[in-house]
């Protein structure tokens, strides 16, 4: 049990120290940084995979490039991709890293935005159509409503990736909470990989239960069924 | 660098095998051992974990939850947060990893097991099978398609999941990445990029043909439709 | 009135939907298209509302065609009623009711107002009105289902197959229901179905369709069964064509004897060999055999008022007796239809 010891030894020495707390290397300031870069990034990614994946599902043309972009963007190292953009861009801006980001983030948003629209029962549809609606009215009134839940699926697995490749971004000079991580066991200071380690696994958990909320507000309950049958 | 820097092609001549730790070809073994070794605990602990969701319904709420959880952390500080259990080893890489291939493989095991239909239950209980038979002739041969797809997710992402390993001098390949990034040089990033991608289709590809192989009929039916 | 002028449906693979169809759907009545899978009836159907449009020929709706109108505001003005009901999942009941009526701009309160009216009319509880479809049976989505092609009072009517999805019993509550709306609203119904006994059923007029979209005859349900046209629909209408034939035949005309009632009790000789026994309140306890006073014998009844000469021989086979009871709408004996009588209506039946 010495290690258990040993880590909340580095966990007091971390939180406890006044200096953690102030400044461009602070505690807030990190967490900003990584809320600023994990949401640009997930905003982007969500601008481009949504309509893309509402066109697709709703006209069905171009499957096989969300089905290729789905698999290719599970294969390719996180790491590799940001370090080739960071010797092939420079760093002197974000976005060589931020561009990464995004393109590993489009991905999941699109497959499961697609397989939602996809999805919708085709009587569903033709119902709509029957009833008077116009192409646009029943994708945004009757697709995707029902595709919601899949939607933001794919949204939430977009933020567990991108929260946790901007810590690895760190290695890569960007700023957030993985410079205490790579700083830490860059220069051997245990307490700050150990403190910066349990801010980020946080952070995660945060982002996680936000999704949850974000979807019981949004998705209808007839769609999610939560409602008993009284 | 008098004349100029190598090719791709001589770059990896020359550090294919150096006999030293970090040669390509050693890297590509560690790799292999670090995400296969996860894919292989990750399918045997979710088999027996699966079973039990399904025989003990209240089960799978609190379980899905918790890997639900599991699978939303970030590996970086998850291996940081090991390193004091279990060192610099290729085992701080290997847990973490277990632990997300069973995140997906838990309910894929539960979902084929549902997929079974309950008439074929039912007359398998009819016809006599004792409850491990019907299950290992019966239950698991229809549950495998939806398994097998769960394997494919869980194999190619742990091979790109690896490499980040390398930030605690852990990651087979990814070690490439961080030598690239320390003394600027792009060929040993390409050849990164290019084996891990190149291994994740080869398992792919194992798995597709595993599949074909332990589930003749589905192919079978898909020519009928067709 | 809807028109289909000589309409055919053709796909760019070759294949022929429907061939040169030409048939009226009158105006407040309920036109069938029946026939076998891949008949074209559904097509036929989708072709008025332009949920496909027709390759050649014209489909007019009271004279005007409906290639010139815009499909979303000709499909506004078409209630349309299709098998699974097709409710929206993500909207309450009374918002999917109120679906046309919100895309036509009403205003929400007027709208909720008529689809609350509507949801009582269709048989609902009001209570339903704030749940989800997926709360729901089948039958009452299918209700909903209705309600909703009604909500904007549009003057036509397109089900396709809307009742094949529920169970049996249910579907014959929901058959009899749409006839008991009909009776009230008059629109004009064009009704889709593969089973020839909901046609026969719900139909003013039954167009029976054959494969390759070819119209093989149009005439009233009575005229369908006595006249099939040819082999094919004589072999589309199947089994005792005759006995269903009496469903259309008023039992109002059949003969009663009121002479053959007992109360309770009495045990009177009779030289009839079959006695109805009935309580203090005329309601039928059984039938006595005059060979055996002692014994009480099951019988059957028809309504009076309102039953057909199918249900009045259904009630009489039921009975060794061979008699049917008539009783009005307290359960109330009026009189029994003898063997004789029945022989006689039945003769008639036969030659009209």
């Amino acid at each position: 049990m010495n290690w258990l010891i040993s880590f909340l030894d580095w966990l007091r020495e971390f939180f406890g120290d006044p200096e953690n707390w102030t400044g461009s290397d602070g505690i807030p300031m990190r967490l900003l940084e990584h809320l600023e870069f994990s949401a640009l990034a997930l905003v982007l990614a969500v601008l481009i995979a949504v309509p893309l994946g509402l066109l697709v599902g709703h006209t069905g043309r171009g499957e096989l490039l969300v089905v290729v972009s789905a698999n290719l963007a599970r294969a390719l190292p996180t790491l590799g991709l940001l370090v080739m953009f960071v010797l092939l861009l420079g760093a002197s801006s974000i976005w060589p890293v931020i561009i990464p980001l995004v393109l590993l983030s489009v991905p999941p948003i699109l497959v499961n935005t697609y397989e939602g629209v996809k999805g919708v029962d085709p009587e569903l549809r033709d119902a709509a159509y029957g009833m008077g609606l116009r192409g646009e009215q029943v994708l945004w009134r009757v697709l995707v409503p029902v595709a919601l839940p899949l939607i933001l699926l794919g949204c939430r697995l977009s933020a567990i990736q991108v929260v946790a490749t901007t810590t690895v971004a760190a290695y890569t000079g960007l700023g957030g909470l993985g410079r205490y991580v790579i700083d830490g066991f860059a220069t051997k200071d245990y307490a700050s990989v150990v403190g910066g380690s349990v801010l980020i696994v946080l952070f995660a958990l945060v982002v996680q239960v936000l999704f949850a909320l974000v979807q019981r507000v949004t998705v209808s309950p007839g769609v999610s069924r939560r409602l008993k049958v009284r | 660098m008098g004349d100029g820097p190598p090719s791709i092609w001589e770059w990896i001549g020359r550090n294919w095998d150096t006999g030293r730790a970090d040669s390509i070809r050693n890297l590509l073994t560690d790799h292999l051992t670090m995400s296969l070794v996860p894919i292989v605990i990750a399918l045997l602990l979710a088999l027996p974990l699966g079973l039990a969701c399904v025989r003990w319904r209240w089960l799978y709420q609190p379980t899905s939850g918790f890997m639900n959880v599991v699978y939303a952390l970030p590996s970086l500080p998850v291996f940081m947060l090991l390193i004091s259990v279990t060192g610099l080893s290729q085992t701080t890489v290997i847990i973490p990893l277990t632990f997300y291939g069973m995140a997906v493989l838990i309910p894929a095991v539960v979902d084929g097991l549902g997929s079974v239909p309950d008439h074929v239950r039912q007359s398998a209980v009819a016809m006599g099978f004792t409850p491990l038979r019907r299950l290992l002739a019966v239950e698991l041969p229809i549950a495998a398609p939806v398994v097998l797809a769960g394997m494919r997710v869980v194999a190619v992402s742990s091979i790109s999941l690896v490499s980040v390993g390398a930030l605690i001098g852990q990651g087979g390949l990814g070690g490439l990445f961080t030598r690239a990034y320390q003394n600027p040089f792009m060929p040993p990033v390409i050849v990164g990029i290019v084996l891990i991608v190149l291994l994740a289709v080869v398992a792919d590809g194992l798995l597709v043909l595993a599949q074909r192989l332990l589930t003749p009929w589905v192919r079978a039916r898909k020519g009928q439709a067709a | 009135m809807i028109t289909f002028d000589s309409v055919s449906k053709r796909y760019p693979d070759g294949t022929v939907a429907v061939d040169a169809l030409s048939l009226e759907a009158p105006t407040g009545e309920i036109t069938v298209l029946v026939g076998p899978s891949g008949c074209g009836k559904t097509t036929s159907l989708r072709m008025i509302n332009r949920m496909i449009d027709a390759s050649e020929g014209e489909i007019l709706l009271d004279g005007v065609p409906v290639r010139g109108i815009d499909p979303p505001t000709l499909r506004r003005g078409i209630g349309y009623v299709i098998q699974q009901a097709g409710l929206f999942p993500h909207r309450r009941i009374i918002d999917n009711i109120a679906t046309v009526p919100y895309l036509l701009g009403w205003d929400r309160k007027k709208a909720r107002a008529t689809a609350m009216e509507l949801l009582e009319r269709v048989g609902l509880d009001p209570a339903l009105a704030q749940r989800y479809p997926f709360q729901l049976s089948g039958g009452q989505q299918q209700r909903v289902g209705v309600a909703r092609a009604l909500a904007a009072d549009p003057p036509v009517l397109l089900m396709d197959e809307p009742f094949s999805a529920v169970d049996p019993i249910v579907r014959t509550n929901l058959q009899d229901e749409l006839l008991r709306l009909q009776s009230e609203l008059n629109k004009t119904i064009v009704f889709v179905t593969h089973d020839i006994d909901e046609a026969i059923k719900l139909g003013d007029r039954v167009a029976v369709l054959r494969v390759g979209g070819r119209l093989a005859q149009v005439a009233d349900p009575k005229t369908l069964l006595s006249e099939p046209a040819d082999d094919f629909v004589r072999e589309f209408l199947g089994q005792d064509r005759g006995i269903r034939r009496l469903r259309f035949i008023s039992a109002d005309g059949l003969r009663l004897r009121t002479d053959l009632t007992v109360p309770e009790g009495s045990d009177g000789g009779t030289s009839e060999p079959w006695l109805l026994v009935v309580d203090a309140d005329d309601r039928p306890l059984g039938w006595r055999p005059g060979a055996e006073p002692g014994r009480l014998e099951p019988f059957g009844t028809y309504a009076h008022r309102g039953d057909t000469m199918r249900a009045a021989l259904d009630a009489a086979l039921l009975s060794p007796s061979g008699c049917a009871v008539a009783v009005d709408e307290q359960g109330k004996v009026v009189g029994v239809a003898t063997r004789q009588a029945l022989d006689e209506a039945l003769t008639e039946a036969a030659d009209g």
